[in-house]
């Protein structure tokens, strides 16, 4: 579903490189986590997929079921079904949450020859999801993101997710900055979605995500660059004994 | 003294081809507007009150002829509000096309009728309030206004009045020149909403003045015409009894210049007073917003909030004023003056004031300029909004706490679909 090849970026505005070579193939169906250190472009890796500005491709491809993701809008790539949960939600003031959600779900719908949802469907649907994940509906009214609390912004992410049902999803650090129950509430949520059809990309530090969220294959990034793959049992590993043995080994 | 002489000649040349109607007490009113205009002459650029604003164009003797907008279909602003309607055609009254004026509690005069007569309450408003609102600082185009103006309504409101009364302001000509001055008088517990719209006049000066006595309520909603040529100085003075209310909120998209003028007089304890302003231009576009808020009397609440949104070389200029008199006690005033610049362009200027006679008073202001947020674009655009769709969400936003002072939710959402058709137009 996803593919990405040889992709190196660096920033647009300075002659810092952030990935240097990174391969990767996610199937349909599947879960990947990406864990590494702090700083390692982890977050560049998502930011670029999605389509933020300031990054420069200097070399490389990535698609999405074939399409070149690169050459895209960001609202196309979400068209195309992409999704990226950010690791610092953005707040919009002004802007109410529903009205966000709304515009964004009949944006793509629209942009894929769809019908718009009515306002009424609109309102069950999410009305029910976000029952789910225990957001009431004064948050749903309230401007995106503004005043949430960092588990309430991060369970916003995964509402959003459920309602624009994305087949590739990215969740940067969605972990962070959670309780236990959030935790739980964020996981099932993503399990819910889960399905041949759908893949994930999970970016974490801890195994922790990884006991509820299971992932089939794991990557470890390091310096821009995947540098090893394996499955569940090398987060196992990353959570026992940090990332030094393993990047010792790499070198 | 050069600088006095060349303000008498630019009012000389200015008012040589006006005429001057001297009948019944509006003769005796304009007679002492223009002694006080002839001592101030017209402004000049060496004014500080005129400092970003270049008054060339209001003091020609000849307005710059200005092409008339085609809105196509869209339809006027307030079209389908109950409301009594009374349309000025360039400047003219058109009994035609207006409403019958008769409504329960509220009593509308023309000007022009009503003031050949040897008495009326009028007289004790019609430059009334503008020759106290010439200190301490003079604004001769009112003045002008109120020696030369040719038409405007007289409205004294005794009830609640059951709809809005709503001055249309209609343009045939591209070069037309209108003057036009209404007195607004509502008595103790009365209220009244005012609607005005329309381009007007190439060259458009109007002057308001209004009274609101002990516990009446004035809502003042305008959106000002937005063909791109137009020029306009407007005033409005209001003095405001105790615990009465004043609201007014305008709407202004596009004229190469508009300077809106506010002078307000907190005069009985626990009055109100909110003016707001929502201001969209593209490329030659001057809107100037100067507000002069008197606290003259205790726990007064007087609530300033004005947005701009320019783009492609559009100047917004913002001057404000509070003034907490002494003894004005227990006063809470709030002033809020902001940009958002689409480019590197456009430009605003702000000057900000307060002015503090007495020590128990709670007084903010902050003005800002900023661009769109990228992160919050980007954010939008990930989610699947195009980005000029996410742009407009995110200039409205930016608009909302202006738009959120007008207290009807039908008319806020009036407002808001036409800045949303607005900028669609103006997309970029
Ligand atoms: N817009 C940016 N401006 C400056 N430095 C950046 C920017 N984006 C990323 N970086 C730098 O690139 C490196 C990788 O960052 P990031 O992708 O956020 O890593 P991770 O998510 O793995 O912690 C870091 O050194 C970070 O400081
Ligand atoms: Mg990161």
């Amino acid at each position: 579903m996803l593919e990405i090849n040889n992709l190196h970026v660096k920033l647009e505005e300075e002659d810092k490189v952030i990935l240097r070579g990174v391969d990767l193939s996610v199937k349909a169906g599947e879960v990947h986590a990406i864990m590494g250190p702090n700083g390692s472009g982890k977050s560049t890796l998502s930011y670029v997929l999605a389509g933020r500005e300031g990054y420069e491709v200097t070399e490389g491809t990535a698609t999405l079921d074939g399409q070149e993701l690169l050459e895209m809008e960001p609202e196309e790539r979400a068209a195309a079904g992409l999704f990226l949960a950010f690791q610092y939600p953005v707040e919009i003031p002004g802007v109410g949450n529903m009205t966000f959600l709304r515009t964004a779900v009949n944006a793509q719908r629209k942009a894929r020859g769809e019908e718009e949802v009515s306002a009424g469907d609109f309102l069950k649907l999410i009305r029910e999801k976000a029952k789910k994940l225990k957001i009431d509906a004064e948050m749903l009214k309230r401007p995106v993101n503004v005043g949430f609390s960092g588990g309430e912004k991060k369970r916003n992410e995964i509402l959003q997710m459920a309602m624009l049902e994305p087949k590739m999803c990215i969740l940067d650090e969605t972990d962070s900055g959670l309780d236990v129950d959030a935790m739980k509430l964020v996981s099932e949520g993503v399990n819910a979605l889960r399905d041949a059809g759908r893949a994930f990309l999970v970016i974490t530090h801890y195994q922790r995500l990884l006991d509820h969220i299971k992932p089939d294959v794991v990557h470890i990034m390091a310096a821009g660059r995947i540098v090893k793959t394996g499955g569940p049992e090398l987060a196992l590993e990353v959570e026992h004994n940090g990332y030094a043995d393993i990047l010792a080994e790499v070198k | 003294m050069a600088v006095l002489q060349a303000k008498q000649d630019a009012l000389a040349a200015r008012i040589a081809a006006l005429s001057f109607a001297d009948k019944g007490w509006l003769g005796a009113a304009r007679k002492a507007a223009l002694d006080r205009l002839a001592a101030m002459g017209l402004p000049g650029r060496r004014d500080e009150y005129w400092r970003y604003t270049d008054p060339a164009g209001l003091n020609a003797a000849e307005p710059a002829p200005a092409a008339l907008f085609d809105p196509g279909a869209e339809p006027q602003l307030f079209d389908h509000m109950d409301r009594v309607k009374l349309v000025f055609v360039d400047g003219v009254f058109d009994p035609r096309a207006s409403d019958d004026p008769r409504l329960a509690g509220v009593e509308i005069e023309r000007l022009t009728e009503a003031g050949g007569r040897d008495a009326h309450w009028a007289r004790g408003l019609y430059g009334v309030l503008e020759a106290q609102g010439q200190q301490p600082v003079a604004r001769p185009h009112a003045a002008l206004n109120s020696a030369f103006a040719t038409e405007g309504v007289l409205i004294r409101v005794t009830g609640r009045a059951k709809k809005p009364v709503s001055l249309i302001y209609q343009r045939t000509s591209e070069g037309s020149d209108a003057i036009l001055h209404h007195c607004i008088k509502l008595e103790p517990g009365a209220e009244l909403t005012l609607l005005e719209n329309g381009p007007a006049a190439a060259r458009f000066n109007k002057v308001m003045e209004v009274e609101v006595a002990d516990g009446a309520r004035f809502h003042h909603i305008r959106g000002q015409g937005r063909d791109h040529q137009r020029q306009a100085v407007t005033h409005i003075f209001a003095r405001l009894g105790r615990e009465s209310l004043f609201k007014s909120f305008t709407l202004t998209a596009n004229g190469r210049l508009t300077r809106n003028e506010c002078v307000i007089e907190l005069t009985g304890d626990d009055a109100v007073a909110h003016v707001a302003c929502a201001a969209v231009g593209d490329g030659d576009f001057h809107h100037d917003d100067t507000v002069f808020i008197t606290h003259g009397a205790e726990r007064c609440e007087s609530r300033q909030v004005f947005k701009k949104v320019l783009m492609n070389g559009a100047t917004g200029v913002f001057q404000g004023k509070i003034l907490v008199q002494p003894g004005a006690q227990k006063t809470d005033g709030y002033q809020l003056s902001q940009s958002l610049l689409l480019d590197e362009d456009s430009q605003f200027l702000a000057k900000p004031e307060l002015e503090i006679y007495a020590d128990d008073v709670k007084c903010s202001h902050g003005s800002t300029s900023g661009a769109i947020d990228d992160t919050a674009l980007f954010y939008l655009q990930s989610r699947g909004v195009p980005k000029r769709v996410a742009q407009s969400l995110l200039v409205l936003a930016f608009l909302a706490e202006s738009i959120a002072e007008i207290e009807s939710e039908d008319l806020a959402e009036e407002i808001r679909l036409r800045l949303e058709s607005w900028l669609h137009r103006h997309e970029h």
